[in-house]
Parts: structure tokens; sequence; C-alpha cells
């Protein structure tokens, strides 16, 4: 078969055929993994959950509900219940003050409002550097460990900003941020908590319905740009 | 032409990354580990076989003039499909590769061959140098990887050889990409002399 000539209807029609095929594909591979892809993201959370929470028995995505943090804007937070009973929070924080991009953690805080655990959910920080933040903040060394820390007589501070939290050899930035996202999350629980034992986290049902799971999508901004 | 010839021709004759030096971002970009290296090129090898195939087939009914615009509807279209899918099934590597996936969209490799070979040959011959320069560019990157994570993290494709306070950082961070590489450029080319 000769090749096509360069005239506009060829043209046209080709690309436009191209395009359409293309299209065809990718519209048939988006239905088959979305179920996947939503899956895979749920699993992820809740995973992320039992890491940051004592041990629960409730549904925590099915119960979330959104709060207001010191800044104005809003999180999620995931009540941990057991035989009925708060014994936890889970917020999903972030930040903007990373070194390179979005970081966002899930913090997990005990019935005494003392940071349980956290997770790392994303971050574009400098490899070796601030990636170490999942690690770095749990060890037990010298003032690095932020696990049981109580933030209700402030917030967590790196030892430069003039707190007691030793940053990220070589990745003070990172630091700040990470604490940034887990003072966020503590601010956004200390603004909803109301304990009082047995009923456990108060929060208004109206909110609840609102929330759906998707919302936990971002689009990864900034990024490696080589 | 031989199958066994073209296919051998991308690996080492004209290795995309250490001869052509052809997609240089997602090489230096996707190598601090050895994991993420071999999984960047599996999925550059899944779109240039693809894309060559599909480019060879349709190589008459697209008009010159108007080629390069279809070339990469096609390759944006697979890459997607990749992306897709690295999503759905490995989301964990989808995470850590992230923005260089829908990259691959602008590897040169990619494009190049697409332009170089698939427009001039045949489906079978474009299908085995689309797997011979993907998996050179795989082997070169995982080469890549394997030594900046062992030198940078003393690690093994995620298991610890060495404690990581042997590793040096720098390996690990884009200088150590760009010295790797070098070394790696200059060793290839001995050899091929030899």
């Amino acid at each position: 078969m000769a090749k096509l000539k360069s005239t506009l209807p060829n043209m046209l029609l080709s690309l436009t055929i191209i395009c359409g095929g293309a299209g065809a594909i990718l519209a048939g591979v988006n239905d088959f993994t979305t179920a996947p892809i939503a899956a895979s993201k749920a699993a992820a959370l809740e995973t992320a959950i039992k890491e940051v929470t004592p041990p629960f028995d409730n549904n925590p995505t099915k119960e979330s509900y959104k709060a207001a943090t010191a800044e104005g804007d809003s999180l999620l937070i995931y009540p941990a219940k057991k035989d009925g009973k708060l014994i936890g929070v889970a917020v999903e924080s972030n930040t903007q003050k990373g070194f390179s991009g979005e970081i966002k953690v899930i913090v997990g805080f005990d019935a005494d409002g003392k940071l349980f655990n956290y997770s790392v959910l994303q971050h574009a920080e400098t490899p070796g550097l601030g990636s170490k933040m999942q690690e770095w903040f749990r060890m037990n060394k010298k003032k690095q460990s932020v696990l049981g820390r109580s933030l209700s007589d402030g917030n967590l501070q790196v030892r430069k900003d003039g707190g007691d939290v030793d940053a990220i050899t070589a990745a003070t930035i990172s630091s700040r941020a990470f604490l940034d996202a887990v003072n966020r999350a503590y601010s956004a629980y200390a603004g909803t908590k109301k304990w009082d034992g047995a009923s456990g986290a108060t929060t208004d049902p109206a909110n609840q319905e609102e929330i759906s799971q998707t919302e936990t999508e971002t689009v990864k901004e900034g990024g490696n740009h080589e | 032409m031989n199958n066994m010839k073209v296919l051998m021709n991308g690996i080492v004759k004209e290795n995309p990354t250490f001869v052509i030096l052809l997609g240089m971002c997602p090489t230096l970009g996707t190598t601090s580990s050895a994991m993420n290296g071999f999984s960047m090129g599996l999925a550059t090898t899944f779109v240039l076989a693809c894309s060559n195939i599909a480019i060879s087939a349709l190589k008459n009914v697209i008009p010159d003039q108007v080629r390069i615009p279809g070339y990469i509807v096609v390759i944006a279209a697979f890459v997607t499909v990749v992306q897709m899918c690295m999503e759905a099934f490995v989301p964990a590597l989808y995470a850590s590769l992230g923005l260089f996936i829908p990259l691959i969209v602008v590897n040169c490799i990619v494009l190049g061959r697409a332009e170089s070979f698939a427009a001039k040959n045949g489906i079978i011959n474009s299908a085995f140098d689309g797997l011979g320069m993907g998996l050179g560019f795989t082997m070169a990157l995982t080469i890549l990887g394997t030594i900046r994570e062992f030198i940078g993290t003393g690690k093994f494709f995620g298991t610890t050889v060495l404690p990581e306070e042997f590793g040096s950082l720098i390996f690990v961070l884009a200088p150590g990409a760009f010295i790797v590489l070098g070394y790696l450029i200059a060793i290839a080319s001995k050899l091929r002399k030899a």
C-alpha cells in the first residue's frame, strides 16, 4: 500500500482515526483499572490508620469527618473505637512547606491526646535526606522521637526554632515541614475534641455524609523537574 | 533483516543509554535504587515495543506532514495504559516512580525509534527493535541503579549488605548519577572497542 499523501483531508482523517482509536483503548483500560485503583488506595489508607492508632474494631473510614485547623482549612479525621469507646484518632494531614512539593502524613493520637504513631503517605523530599522522615521521628535516639509526645502545651518545633525535637541531619526544612503537618493534625483534632470518655468523639452527623474517599486524591504538583 | 541481530543491536551496539545517550532524564532521575531503575526500564520497554509495532503497522496511513503528532498520540496512549495499570496493580512502585511514568511520552528513545526504525521497517522487525532497545535501556538503568544504591546506601535491591553509615549520600543524589553514568559510559566504550 502506498503511503498516503499529505493532503488536508488525508491528514485530518488519519489523525482523527488515530486519536479516536487511542481514546477507545484508554477508555477501556480506565474502566478496567478504576476498581483496582480505588481498592488499593482504600487498602493503603486502612493500613496506615491501623499503623498509627491503637487496635480498634470499628470502621474508621466510614466514620470519618472533617475538622477545621487553626489555619482555616480542614483535615479528615478517622476515629478509632473499640467496643464503642473512642481509643484514638488518625488525622490525615498535609503541608505545603516541604522542600519539594506537598507532604502528606497520617498522624495518630491516643485517647489522652498523645501522639501515638505516624506514617508518611506521600512526599517528594530529597532521597537520603528529607526522605528519612518515615523512620527518623520514631527512632529513640536523643530527642528525635515524636512518639508519645503531648502537643497540648504547644506545637512541636525543631531545635533550631526553639523547640525540642532533633531535626533530620541536613534536612531542617523537611523536618520543619513534617512537624508542621503534625501540628496541623493536632490542631484539627484538638478543635473537635470533647473527651467525655464513654460517648467518644462528638461530631456533627450532618457533616459526615458529605465525606467520600475521593477527596483524599491529590494532584501531585511540583515534583522532580530534572 | 535478522531478528536476533536487530534485538542485540539495541542491547549492545546501539545501547540507548551507553552509546546513543538518549533518554537521560529518566536515566538520571529514577536510578536512585536498583528496583526503581529496573521497573522504569521495563515500563519503557513495554511502551517501546508496543509503539514500534503500532507505528510500523500504521506507517502507511499516516501522512508525512502529520507523522510526529500521530506518533506522539500513539506513544502517549501506551504510556497512559502503563500508568493506569501500575497505579492499579503495583501502587508502591507507582508512588516511587511517580512523575517519571508520564514522562516516558517525551523520552527521545521512544520517538527516536519510531522515526528512525519503525517508520521504515516491517512489524516483526520493529517489535524486535523496540524490545532490544527497551532491554538495553533496562539493563543500563539497572546497572546504574545497583551501583548508586550500593555505594550510596549499602543496599543491594533493598537488602542491606553494608550498614548505612558506609554509604556516601552523594551517589543517591543527582551528582552521583552523573558520576556513575560517566564512568559506565567510559567502561562501555572501552569494552566495545576491545
